[in-house]
């Protein structure tokens, strides 16, 4: 009935697990029942549940990445702590419990924080850059979210029932087999990724279509902001490159459940193809995360620079060029693992050449700083602390290139001090400039700055001391993923490193503070204007939070800066442009199909990890029925009457006018 | 793509759109090429009227034009302004799928190169 599932999968005798899933479980019925006895709970349904709007979800996916966040630096310093105990001695963590906590950090940072924050803000800003209303498929949207949610779930609730994959967050055959992983780890991370990676490839399609089809009149290709084509780039490799990534999965499934042979040891299997194939989709993930990121960063730093982006078009040649380089590096992922010169050569060359574009782009960003009028917020702070900690995760990215250095690096910390140098400094300072800058867009008022300055400082701080010391280790032959060790010389730098993970940890909890003070000094922080940041692209010539419909009118784009133009032609004349013609507006209908489907998915997931079958087709079904229902929707749409319309953009009309008043009063 | 004065957004046509002019006619043309290639693949398979090497390579040349078929009278791809986009998806796909395919191979081949023949290392074994 309930297939290998039973009260011995919950680990009663592991006071760890145990402890933190009581936490989760506490704080979780908390909010719960707060939400349910405060009476939100139809608030909630209504308007973000069952939100189809591109910014609800988009506010949706960041809050799931900084949940997960959390979880993920929590395995992050257990490790951190381990390995600061676990000279000469056990430490604190068995290794079974140190190796699915490897596990669970990367799959978590990888595909529940980083995707989940960098689709998060793209849905967010992408439509209200190119100054339209909705994003191509707006439930389509919906399901893409709710089935990451769904993913993350599973994850987490591997933490009480049953355990997690032991095998890395990529989970390398023979190890991930069935013949030397039995339990159900390995299946929890592979039906996580499954559903998932479905979310994900459904959001590329959607912003692939939303990039290249949606645009407001006269927005051409080349009038695009800069995180726009970065997006699209992005999105191209979503969709190109998610389809390896489930199919590779499928393969590895069909050896656990059906007793196929892709990749075992014997019968002809072949686990090199696993590996070559699984980085055939991690290096396009790689760019995936850090091309939007670079959009980011040039947003941000051409707004508090008050300059336009330096060189536009040799950004967009740059990010097209990694676009299709991406594909043609993923060797450099496994030189040790039997190639001949031959291939590591292209290989390496071709990973040599792809730091090209990049280059491109942190000088366009340094002269697009020159002679410009910096205001250090914290937004540009990050992007400052991106462009020194990246130029040096790069480099030694390129050292890694070159094969022969890698045979001795490989597996060493040194590695893992190059992705995280990359990940955090790159792709995570990124997020959080993004989240610091378009904050005010979301929500109607700034962060705390002083408190963001501090987080920062923390962070940045805390990775130097916690990863410089991974490359000395990993230079005196440290390999990753040790439960403990005996080597006295690599005692101190572990220890550092440990130092810089609670310096970190200071960095979060600042974030945290920032958050909440921000939320209590909201009036304070309120932003009137729609124009915090004396912004340069569309998002900004609305108002914040946007009303539902974005612009009231779409507007007419006749340059490359369309919002910079239309603001200075104002001052100039101390007018705003005359009151457009208001209409009607049509706006896609809330609809919960995105979170009922995501519940089966997740029910389905769940029984086909412990092998409950009956369940699976329930679920199936269940799945289905809900795609039929909504397939067969009668009325799609509902109409914002043009009182309400003009109501709206007045308002924001009027908040500019006093703006564009007190400027004159000023002058 | 570089043309910057033109409104694209409005003049790009989404795959399968313009069915409704084009009637059933190019669908049943499609069809008969699609169903001719298909039949000639099958008898040359088992023929001896050709050259029995140059099997593998005519049943490639007609593989390839049977996607053609596809493409043109199912898919309606065309070389129109209305069809950049269409086309371009299309380009980036093969391109990917043949990098993809191609590296595979190439990787995989490769793959033993620093390695011990295999009976030699079931020799030791022994």
């Amino acid at each position: 009935m309930l297939g290998k599932l039973s009260w011995a999968a919950v680990p009663f005798d592991q006071p760890i697990p145990m402890a933190a899933s009581a936490v989760v479980a506490c704080v979780m019925f908390g909010v719960l029942a707060w939400v349910v006895l405060k009476g939100h709970l139809p608030y909630l349904w209504n308007e973000w549940i069952t939100s189809v709007d591109h910014k609800r979800i988009g506010v949706m996916y960041c809050l799931l990445a900084m949940v997960m966040l959390l979880r993920g630096f929590t395995d992050a310093i257990m490790m951190r702590s381990q390995q600061a105990l676990a000279f000469h001695s056990p430490g604190y963590l068995p290794p079974e419990h140190y190796d699915q906590i490897f596990s669970a950090h990367g799959t978590l940072m990888i595909f529940f924080v980083a995707m989940p924050f960098i689709i998060g803000l793209m849905n967010f800003v992408v439509p209200l850059q190119l100054g339209i209303r909705d994003v191509a498929f707006p439930t389509l949207n919906s399901v893409g979210f709710w089935l990451t949610a769904s993913g993350a779930l599973l994850v987490n609730i591997s933490l009480v029932v049953g355990e997690f994959s032991r095998a890395t967050w990529l989970p390398y055959p023979p190890l991930s087999e069935l013949a030397y992983s039995p339990g159900v780890g390995v299946d929890y991370y592979c039906w996580a990724i499954q559903i998932s990676g479905v979310g994900t490839l459904l959001s590329g399609v959607n912003l692939v279509t939303t990039v290249l089809k949606m645009h407001a009149p006269g927005m051409t290709y080349l009038r695009m902001p800069m995180f726009c084509w970065t997006t699209l780039a992005a999105n191209l490799l979503i969709v190109a490159a998610f389809p390896i990534l489930t199919a590779t999965l499928a393969m590895l499934l069909l050896d656990r459940y059906l007793g196929f042979h892709f990749f075992t040891n014997e019968a002809g299997g072949n686990m090199m193809m696993f590996v070559n194939l699984i980085w055939a989709w991690g290096h396009p993930e790689v760019y995936i995360l850090i091309l939007p990121a670079f959009g980011i960063y040039s947003e941000v730093i051409s707004t508090f620079s008050g300059k336009p982006l330096f060189g536009y078009r040799s950004m967009v040649i740059a990010t097209m060029a990694i676009c299709i380089l991406a594909f043609m590096v993923w060797l450099h992922h496994f030189f040790t693992m039997g190639a001949g010169a031959d291939v590591n050569a292209f290989f390496g060359i071709m990973t040599t050449i792809i730091a090209v574009p990049t280059g491109v782009k942190i000088f366009n960003w340094l002269f697009t700083m020159f002679a410009g009028r910096v205001v250090f917020s914290t937004a540009l702070l990050w992007s400052l602390g991106f462009m020194v900690t990246f130029v040096v995760g790069g480099m030694t990215g390129v050292l890694l290139a070159v094969p022969p250095a890698d045979f001795v690096l490989h597996n060493s910390l040194f590695l893992v001090a190059h992705f995280h140098n990359v990940l955090i400094g790159g792709m995570l300072f990124g997020c959080f400039a993004g989240y610091t800058y378009w904050f005010p867009k979301a929500f109607g008022f700034r962060l705390h700055e002083g408190l963001g300055k501090a987080a920062f400082w923390c962070w940045t701080i805390g990775f130097y001391v916690a990863f410089m010391p991974l490359y000395v280790l990993g230079l005196e032959g440290m390999t990753r993923r040790m439960q403990h060790y005996d080597v006295p010389e690599w005692r101190p730098w572990v220890l550092l490193a440990a130092v810089g993970a609670v310096i970190i940890m200071a960095g979060i909890i600042l974030q945290i503070t920032q958050l909440v003070v921000s939320i209590r000094h909201r009036e304070e922080l309120r932003d009137d204007t729609g124009d915090p940041w004396n912004g340069r692209s569309l998002e900004w010539a609305t108002a914040s939070p946007p009303p539902a419909f974005n612009f009231a009118v779409l507007p007419t784009i006749s340059s490359e800066e369309a919002y910079w133009d239309l603001k200075q032609r104002a001052i100039q004349q101390s007018l705003l442009s005359p009151e457009p013609s208001y209409d009607d507006v049509e706006m896609p209908r809330n609809s919960p199909t995105g979170f009922i489907c995501a519940f089966f998915a997740t029910m389905m997931g769940f029984a086909l990890i412990w092998h409950i079958w009956w369940l699976v087709g329930v679920a199936f079904v269940g799945a289905f029925a809900t795609f039929v229902v909504f397939a067969w929707r009668d009325h799609d749409e509902y109409v914002i009457p043009v009182e309400t319309v003009a109501r709206i953009d007045r308002a924001n009309r009027a908040a500019r006018t006093k703006v564009l008043s007190r400027m004159r009063a000023a002058r | 793509m570089s043309d910057e004065t033109s409104d694209f957004g409005t003049s790009d046509v989404a795959p399968g759109d313009e069915g409704a002019e084009a009637g059933v006619g190019t669908y049943l043309v499609g069809l008969g090429l699609a169903l001719l290639l298909t039949g000639v693949s099958f008898f040359i398979a088992r023929t001896h009227l050709v050259w029995a090497p140059s099997i593998p390579v005519a049943l490639i040349v007609l593989a390839i034009a049977q996607m053609g078929v596809h493409l043109v009278f199912f898919l309606h791809i065309t070389t129109g302004p209305d069809n950049v986009n269409n086309v371009m998806a299309l380009a980036f796909g093969v391109l990917i799928v043949l990098l993809l395919l191609t590296g595979s191979l190439w990787i995989m081949w490769h793959l033993n190169h620093n390695m011990m023949p295999m009976d030699q290392l079931m020799r030791m074994q022994r």
